[in-house]
């Protein structure tokens, strides 16, 4: 592997883009594969490229057969990222959890007293309503957002901007009543029951979590079934190499 | 995937202090192996590890190997598992078989 092949996987690390290492095992040669361009000996070769970006969406890296040629496909993706509304008591739980399963954790809450770094040690806290804060951070599919606060003024706002783009998962705390009224506040917002479908509330599998360490388990549950579903999903029907 | 880019940024951080270093890739997995694809282990050449290619089962074959590959620039590809286990003096445990690509950095 070349030095400069290694800094630019640590750059794209860094600007949470997704990247495709293709070496050719018999002499080493490299190719970087993004979703927009490619990089190197190998990137003209369309075949390659393809498979290499469909390596990519589903995650799994693989070796491809190239006319005799054995390529690997390592795929580089930004880990998830887990954005949690409200810097409340079960946050305090969840976000140390979600860091262990890899998750990219960021607590954002706009009350001062909550949103503490004293309060989250290691974990990024941003001060901030949530819809601002969502813009500046700009939601992907690779996005898990969940709210916490059961106050409509704080997790409304960031429900309806995560409605509005396509993170994997939303999950939102309350019980069922709370969530039938959360479901008519956004209604007048203009979020349709297809929409509001989306939102996975009471968050959680229902595991008869009681304690914040149960329920940051039963969300997490939630959260690795949803995405693991959703890359078989996108490993589905395999890509024939032309 | 962290992991993997722990290993990238040690293997950076070597390589940068002059090290010879190489890193070996799980290439291929056959039946229930400890590391999925993908999996890598950086070597320098003073023996140093970092990441991991197995459950601990062929790491010292694969790090033998690596110094070679450090001396000689050569890649390589080798095969771990029960078939090769006369080849290569050590099984893995689990049953399990893996590919693993062996090349230099630099």
């Amino acid at each position: 592997m070349k030095t400069e092949t290694i800094a630019a996987l640590q750059q794209a690390r860094t600007k949470r883009t997704a990247v495709t290492l293709a070496t050719r095992l018999s002499d080493a040669t490299e190719t970087l594969v993004y979703l927009d361009k490619a990089e190197g000996a190998m990137a003209g070769d369309a075949t390659l490229v393809s498979v290499a970006r469909r390596a990519m969406a589903i995650g799994r890296s693989e070796t491809l057969d190239l006319g005799g040629e054995k390529i690997f496909l390592n795929v580089y993706v930004p880990p998830p990222r887990m954005i949690i509304v409200g810097a409340v008591h079960i946050a305090q739980t969840l976000a140390p959890m979600a860091a262990m399963l890899d998750f990219d954790v960021t607590v954002v809450d706009p009350r001062g007293a909550w949103a503490t770094s004293a309060r989250f040690p290691g974990v990024k806290v941003i001060q901030d309503w949530a819809d601002e804060a969502f813009q500046a951070m700009g939601l992907d599919v690779s996005t898990a957002v969940v709210t916490l606060t059961h106050d409509p003024k704080l997790d409304d706002p960031a429900l309806e901007a995560a409605l509005k783009s396509d993170v994997f998962y939303i999950g939102a705390l309350g019980s069922r009543k709370t969530h039938a009224k959360r479901k008519e506040r956004l209604a007048e917002a203009g979020i349709t029951d297809e929409m509001f479908a989306r939102v996975h509330g009471p968050v959680g599998l229902n595991i008869g979590a009681k304690s914040p360490a149960e329920i940051a388990v039963s969300i997490l549950g939630q959260i690795v079934e949803v995405r693991a579903r959703r890359l078989e999903i996108l490993a589905g029907p395999k890509v024939v190499a032309a | 995937m962290s992991d993997a880019l722990d290993v990238l940024d040690q293997v950076g951080k070597w390589k940068s202090s002059g090290k010879g270093v190489a890193i070996a890739t799980v290439i291929t997995t056959w039946g229930s192996s400890p590391r999925p694809v993908g999996s890598q282990l950086g070597v320098d050449d003073s023996g140093a590890m970092v990441g991991s290619v197995s459950g601990g089962c062929i790491e010292g074959a694969v790090v033998k190997e690596a110094l070679d590959a450090i001396k000689d620039g050569k890649p390589r590809l080798l095969d771990f598992g029960v078939t090769d286990e006369q080849a290569w003096d050590v099984g893995l445990a689990c049953g399990g078989k893996v590919q693993v690509f062996v090349e230099k950095v630099g």
